[in-house]
């Protein structure tokens, strides 16, 4: 039985493998994301768009079960966070696969060790198969005979798709993208974006992407979620995003810088530096 | 303070001694935590389907341990022939050098090297492991390692503490061997007293506690090392900049830490 076969279609027939209810997070005494409720269905590439301080980068984080939540439920393959054991928490974890901005390739380790370490650390399988299957992973991003550099001799984009390599070397059920375009030229990204859709029609994969590049979002996204200050402002298909007449929808559509709305005292106080954190006693 | 701080200054520096103890509380408890957490996966990782990898140790105690035998040599050979030159000076006023083997016997093995030693690797491994730990969190390799299950208290610290361990007392015990040499060879050469002779007197002097005195002390100083630099590398914020203060940091406080360390470590044991 594969794992999302562990989750009960919701109402419209869909299987859902990451199912977020009122999801509450902080950081210190600062709420990042303010009840976040959302659904990702299986096989399906999420995109997950928002401006700067949105939340959306703090969202993939708790969809990858690296930060704890305040309040809220999050379940991923059928599991809920909260109620796995460590070991529990490592075989999940297993399932997931990340590619993270940078590419956080290990720079002690060459390309080959890196996409094999999981191989290494979780399965029994002898070395000439791990490095058979890290080689194969390497060939799917078009890395092939790149296994014995070392991550400094790659460029920006070569990196990006050894961190997909990685990310797919167990053949995870969910793979995680943290901002695939960000940094690279327009050729490259759309080489990714490419990559991205292989993957989930060859793999099976479901693909959560979090990303700022509208192009990008709209060519790969089955669906996107657009949040906002923390809030989910938007769900629905990339023609659906197009179709809205909600203003900040519109504002991101076309690219429109938004000031918040600041008082006169507000202001004078931000120029003289009397926010509150510095008020005399 | 910033330029809009117009608070008492009193009130000021103790809000700032206050978070600096705070701060400090919360850095010795991390500490604390990463030694039990390390010794926790030390034992039951196996159980956790995380094991210690043997190869890992393996490469830290090349990298802590072997690699540094030149310069652990050649420093414990100097402070050897310092501490003859010195002796025999010093001695000399009472007409008394050819005791000099005593004050190189106790010194060395008690005192210097595994002083000299641990400051060595303070500098070398401990900024090291610093840097490493703080680029990997900054360049998000740390979050790599969590999303794939891979424990880096597991991954990263262990193999680091335990070769610290193993081969901070085993370079003592080298320095001991080479201090006493290199202080022996200029004995010989200054005082005439030959090598067998010399040997015979600093084996009859020292005793096993002596040993035992220095290496004891050297695991204590392992402690510290990887403590600190785990510590301070985990701490790091920011980017670069982050790191290359995080090291420092690293380095000043262990070399303090096991100065100060040593003094009471010798007011304790000796008294």
């Amino acid at each position: 039985m594969s794992d999302t076969d562990n989750t009960a279609p919701d109402a419209d027939g869909h299987r859902n493998v990451i199912e977020v209810r009122d999801l509450v997070t902080h950081y210190g005494d600062r709420m990042i994301l303010k009840g976040i409720s959302m659904d990702v269905r299986a096989d399906e590439i999420m995109v997950i768009m928002g401006g700067s301080g949105s939340g959306k980068s703090t969202l993939l984080r708790h969809l990858m079960a690296l930060e704890h939540h305040t309040s809220g439920t999050m379940r991923i393959l059928g599991q809920d966070i909260d109620e796995l054991s460590g070991v529990e928490l490592v075989e999940l974890r297993q399932k997931l696969g990340v590619a993270f901005q940078g590419g956080a390739l290990f720079s002690s380790m060459t390309v080959g060790e890196n996409v094999m370490l999981p191989l290494f650390e979780h399965t029994k399988l002898d070395r000439k198969t791990m490095e058979i299957m890290t080689r194969m992973k390497l060939q799917v991003v078009e890395l092939g005979g790149f296994e014995n550099l070392m991550p400094s001799e790659l460029s920006g984009g070569m990196i990006k798709r050894a961190a997909f390599a990685r990310a797919i070397v167990m053949d995870p059920k969910i793979l995680f993208c943290d901002e695939p375009s960000a940094g690279l030229d327009p050729v490259v990204a759309s080489q990714l974006d490419d990559l991205i859709l292989l993957l989930r029609d060859a793999l099976g994969m479901t693909v959560v992407v979090v990303t700022h590049e509208l192009e990008s979002a709209f060519k790969i996204a089955d669906r996107i979620t657009v949040l906002d200050r923390g809030h989910i402002l938007f769900i629905g298909t990339p023609d659906e995003l197009r179709a809205s007449d909600n203003q900040r929808i519109q504002n991101l559509l076309n690219r429109v810088a938004e000031d918040d709305a600041m008082d006169a005292d507000t202001y004078l106080n931000r120029l003289t530096g009397e926010t509150p954190a510095y008020r005399p006693l | 303070m910033t330029p809009t701080d117009t608070r008492n200054p009193i009130v000021v520096m103790t809000e700032r001694i206050g978070r600096a103890v705070v701060a400090g509380v919360e850095e010795i408890g991390l500490g604390a935590m990463m030694v039990i957490e390390s010794f926790y996966w030390l034992i039951f990782g196996r159980r956790e389907k995380q094991a210690v990898r043997f190869g890992a140790i393996a490469e830290q105690c090349m990298a802590i341990g072997i690699q540094a035998v030149p310069i652990i040599a050649l420093l414990a050979a100097t402070i050897g022939m310092m501490l003859a030159i010195q002796g025999i000076h010093t001695l000399r006023i009472f007409g008394a050098e050819s005791r000099v083997t005593i004050g190189i016997s106790f010194s060395v093995v008690r005192e210097f090297a595994p002083l000299i030693t641990g400051i060595v690797i303070a500098g070398r491994s401990g900024s090291a492991l610093a840097a490493r730990i703080g680029t990997m969190k900054i360049n998000q390799e740390v979050d790599a390692l969590y999303v794939m299950g891979i424990n880096p208290v597991r991954f990263l610290v262990v193999p680091s503490l335990v070769a610290m361990l193993i081969m901070l007392p085993a370079l003592t015990l080298f320095s001991d061997f080479v201090g006493l040499f290199f202080a022996g060879v200029y004995v010989n050469l200054d005082l005439g007293i030959s090598l067998a002779a010399y040997a015979d007197e600093t084996i009859e002097l020292l005793s096993v506690d002596d040993l035992m005195h220095g290496l004891g002390k050297s695991v204590i100083f392992s402690f510290l090392i990887a403590v600190i630099g785990v510590v301070n590398g985990a701490s790091v914020q920011g980017g670069a900049e982050g790191v290359g203060k995080a090291t420092t940091r690293a380095v000043v406080q262990s070399i303090s830490a096991i100065i100060v360390t040593d003094m009471l470590f010798a007011f304790v044991v000796t008294r």
